[in-house]
């Protein structure tokens, strides 16, 4: 059965540039791009959590390094990473306790987490970063 | 000729399940750790450091670390499996990054209970 629809001759188009990815394709993505980010990120946000513990001294050298414009532009980008993983990922454990499988069921909860996420990375944003 | 059953073996399963897992645990800790900095809204180095003091929230950091590594490994493993095809490359990959996130995990370890 299974070999069969394998076998069965299928239409392909796999010319990737006209391929138009569809918004759960966009999130899929991202949640795994943002993954890669942080994973690389890692070494640099242990050592500044490190050196929020460590002394006074060293905590206000943290306060200056996340308060320069560039940095909280970069934080800003990386708390967007979080939310959309955190987001996107709750919508896969979902999808893996069949919720939400239907196409349309599926670019709906895609859309909420697009917008959840961006909501959720601007409130932290304004309240810890400005 | 190799007559191997693949399905209902159960390859990747404990994997499968253990990056659900770390996924809820660090889920959950995210909400805590949003309650907490809200409600203690650490501004000076001594409430800083007094959240992570705390025996609880001690134990629930280095909960949400391990998670952090665990999940990493499962997720970059998926990576280099997909996109990186010469065997010998591939394991170095994974050995690299197996490498580090238990050396994170040390520094983990080292910075909760140094501070």
């Amino acid at each position: 059965m299974a070999e069969l629809a394998i076998k069965k001759k299928r239409p392909k188009n796999l010319d990737l540039p006209t391929i138009r990815l569809p918004l759960p394709g966009i999130l899929s993505i991202i949640h795994r791009i943002s993954g890669a980010a942080m994973f690389l990120l890692l070494p640099f946000l242990l050592w500044l959590f490190q050196s929020s513990l460590t002394s006074p001294e060293s905590f206000a050298g943290v306060k200056a390094v996340v308060g320069h414009p560039l940095a909280k532009i970069i934080l800003l980008g990386l708390v967007w990473f979080y939310m959309h993983h955190f987001c996107a990922g709750i919508r896969y454990l979902l999808l893996d306790l069949h919720k939400g499988v239907e196409l349309e069921a599926a670019r709906l909860s895609s859309k909420i987490v697009f917008v959840v996420s961006i909501a959720l990375t601007l409130i932290i944003g304004a309240r810890v970063l400005w | 000729m190799v007559n191997r059953i693949l399905v209902g073996a159960h390859y990747g399963l404990k994997d499968w399940i253990i990056q659900r897992a770390t996924a809820i645990v660090m889920a959950v800790y995210t909400l805590i750790f949003l309650v907490v900095v809200g409600a203690v809204g650490p501004d000076t180095f001594e409430a800083w450091r007094g959240i992570f003091a705390n025996g609880f929230m001690k134990f629930a950091t280095f909960l949400f670390f391990v998670s952090v590594f665990y999940h990493a490994w499962i997720g970059i493993r998926d990576i280099w499996m997909d996109y990186v095809k010469p065997d010998g490359l591939r394991l170095l990959m994974m050995i690299a990054t197996a490498a580090v996130l238990v050396g994170y995990a040390g520094w983990a370890v080292q910075i909760l209970w140094r501070m």
